[in-house]
């Protein structure tokens, strides 16, 4: 799997926002930052929110924030982003949400290997955990890249 | 056994939630089919399924089928995505 899923540039610690569209904002920034997206895909990020409510926070305190493929997914990619203060999404389940995973795809199938790294750290709580409170970008890169 | 996951676009959630079904229905020695389906292409696939699992948020969305649907609150936790499966199965 490259690197390149998730380039330390993608990454970000304790970010400060003020509800749930800036959340998702700053993931959808880092995507744009590390060269996955165009800030096209951040408003469609927003805008599948608007449309069919928070649906994509899955889990206690976790957004997986995406939209459809587009021509302003130019790669596969992932972002990840803490936030200082945790927000609420509208989630009657899982509300509220202090880790966002920006996710961009460009098809229905290139991605699926990220995904199944990805739902093997969300399924673990003790390494989830770990995870949450880290402040490292290379132990994020392995936890979801590594072998 | 056919069995549709459903989140608003098809590729994340929904991906996700294939996974764990999978997972799932491997722990409690079943063979199935599982799809990952957006929401707009669900209606048309869950006529075809034996279940279909998604969001409380997404229920609505779905509006009326003859499928039943069941609602996941943690798409990643496995022992709740396979107790609410075996509840959807009849089990």
């Amino acid at each position: 799997m490259s690197n390149d899923v998730l380039p330390v540039s993608a990454i970000r610690f304790k970010a400060e926002a003020a509800d749930w569209r800036e959340a998702i904002t700053i993931s959808g920034d880092l995507l744009v930052a590390s060269g996955a997206t165009t800030d096209e895909y951040t408003e469609a990020m927003v805008k599948t929110v608007e449309e069919l409510g928070p649906y994509m926070v899955i889990a206690p305190g976790f957004a997986l924030a995406h939209s459809r493929p587009s021509e302003a997914v130019k790669r596969t990619g992932l972002s990840w982003v803490t936030l200082a203060e945790p927000v609420e999404f509208g989630s009657q389940a899982n509300d509220p949400v202090d880790l966002v995973v920006g996710l961009a795809a460009l098809d229905h199938d290139s991605h699926i290997q990220v995904m199944s790294k990805l739902a093997g750290v969300l399924a673990n709580a003790e390494v989830l955990a770990q995870l949450r409170a880290s402040t490292d970008p290379e132990e994020i890169r392995a936890a979801l890249l590594g072998d | 056994m056919k069995i549709i996951a459903v989140c608003g676009m098809g590729i994340g959630t929904s991906v996700l939630l294939k996974m764990n079904i999978d997972q799932a229905l491997d722990n409690l020695g079943l063979e199935g089919d599982v799809e990952a389906a957006d929401i707009s292409s669900a209606r048309g696939a869950a006529a075809s399924a034996d279940l279909v699992m998604t969001s409380a948020e997404l229920v609505e969305q779905l509006g009326d089928i003859d499928t039943p649907v069941i609602v996941v609150d943690n798409f990643v936790d496995q022992a709740e995505v396979q107790e609410k499966l075996q509840q959807g199965l009849e089990l």
